[in-house]
């Protein structure tokens, strides 16, 4: 066990003052300090996107970032999606296409999504592909994931006009 | 898996920065930079350094700016910003190009490309751009500055010049001519996994003819270089099928081709000729010209 460090930052809105070793990642803090396991934990070595979190607004994969080099930065999580009852766009079409089925790798694309959502709005379908690729999914074969996000960028679009 | 244990530093000067590398070399300290190599392996207790000195809050490591004919990029640049416009002409489209290529989108946002030139993996794609373009490697130390060429920094699998107390500040790369072309392919199992085998072709076309050809490999070998015997076979000829698949045979006979059980030496060198062909036509064709 190595000397324990402060770390305070912003996850949903909520400020955390958290005191942990060096090596636990973002993702151990979410799950472990914070309390928020909407978070999954799949691979561990940034190959699979389960742990998909937006890092000052980057989707990135948090189990590789260390808790401590967060300090004072804000990160979103799946729980910080919804608005009350209000699901976000993003999660009103992954259930409209069927973008979910075992749930598992849900919250990673769900922020992957949204991070392109917010980042590149107007992102061309090609490079959604590529971008879609960085997750990992076992189930839908990825056509409903694709078609859910197709659906909340289109909207957003429509929205915007 | 979680990572062995360590100490954690975040200098904010480069000053503070090198000498806590330098304090802590001897003891085991490394570099974290973006992390998206060096968290893995440590997820997977392949390095277990004992202290980490964090630059992703050094300030002046940020830069990325063409000046007097280089783009300088600092030790804190990411992927990502290559997504976008970084340099006028054909080496700012040949960057926005290549990077496309690198992981995936999450791991863009995070890794860096000095990151991924101290790291060295064979397989990664901008070493093979430092080698093609002869990049200029700013190395800083408590000792002082020195400055490599890629030729000489790059020293096999995950081995470099750098010495273990010197930090990869900047690397420069030189900008291309109005007028030269590219062409990049890359050769891997799944999509944003490491590759088996790239070939970055930069050349020009003068007068009907291949001028200035540069032709790197990468993944197949243990370190990025130029293969100056295919870039001979190019020079001076007019751009056609037979003169690629020339130089393209001279690339795949002049690789030391990386082995592993699932990749043997002869797939590697069919992979090898098979991308510096594709890279060739890329480059020559009439809508590769950036």
């Amino acid at each position: 066990m190595s000397e324990l460090v402060d770390v305070r930052l912003t996850v949903n809105g909520t400020r955390f003052a958290l005191r942990l070793e060096p090596r636990r990642t973002l993702l151990d803090a979410i799950r472990d300090e914070c309390g928020l396991t909407g978070t999954h934990m799949g691979c561990e070595h940034g190959v699979c996107g389960a742990c998909t979190v937006l890092f000052d607004g980057d989707p990135v994969r948090a189990c590789l970032i260390f808790a401590v080099q967060a300090e004072g930065s804000l990160v979103r999580t799946v729980e910080g999606l919804a608005n009350g009852e209000e699901l976000h766009p993003m999660q009103r079409a992954f259930i409209a296409h069927h973008g979910v089925q075992c749930g598992f790798c849900t919250p990673g694309f769900l922020m992957l999504a949204t991070g392109i959502l917010e980042k590149e709005p107007d992102i061309g379908d090609e490079e959604l592909l590529e971008v879609l690729s960085s997750n990992l999914c076992r189930c839908t074969g990825y056509q409903g994931i694709l078609a859910a996000v197709r659906a909340a960028l289109a909207e957003a679009r429509e929205a915007k006009q | 898996m979680k990572p062995a244990p360590f100490a954690y530093y975040r200098p904010a000067t480069i000053e503070d920065a090198v000498r806590l590398i330098a304090d802590l070399a001897p003891h085991d300290g490394r570099v974290l930079a973006g992390g998206q190599s060096l968290v893995p392996i440590m997820a997977f207790r392949l390095a277990r350094p004992a202290h980490l000195v964090d630059i992703n809050r050094v300030a002046g490591l940020d830069g990325l700016v063409a000046r007097d004919g280089k783009l300088r990029i600092g030790a804190r640049v990411r992927h990502a910003a290559f997504h976008h416009h970084v340099a006028d002409g054909p080496l700012g489209a040949m960057l926005r190009h290549v990077v496309r290529h690198i992981a995936h989108y999450p791991i863009r946002l995070r890794g860096t490309f000095c990151g991924s030139l101290a790291h060295a993996d064979p397989a990664a794609e901008w070493g093979v751009v430092a080698a093609v373009m002869d990049a200029e490697l700013v190395l800083v130390s408590t000792r002082g500055e020195r400055r490599l060429g890629a030729q000489d920094f790059f020293r096999g699998a995950m081995e470099t010049a750098l010495a273990p107390d010197e930090l990869l500040a900047e690397v420069r790369l030189p900008v291309l001519p109005e007028g030269s072309r590219f062409g990049f392919a890359e050769f891997s199992r799944r999509a944003g996994d490491y590759a088996l085998a790239m070939a970055l072709v930069v050349l020009r076309l003068d007068g009907g003819v291949i001028a200035a050809p540069r032709i790197g490999l990468g993944g197949a070998e243990a370190a990025p270089r130029r293969i100056d015997a295919a870039e001979a076979v190019l020079r001076g000829e007019a751009p056609g099928d037979a003169v690629f698949r020339a130089a393209a045979a001279a690339a795949a006979a002049a690789t030391l081709p990386l082995e592993d059980p699932e990749t043997n030496a002869q797939y590697r060198r069919e992979l090898v000729g098979a991308m510096v062909y594709r890279a060739l036509n890329q480059a020559c064709a009439g809508g590769a010209v950036a």
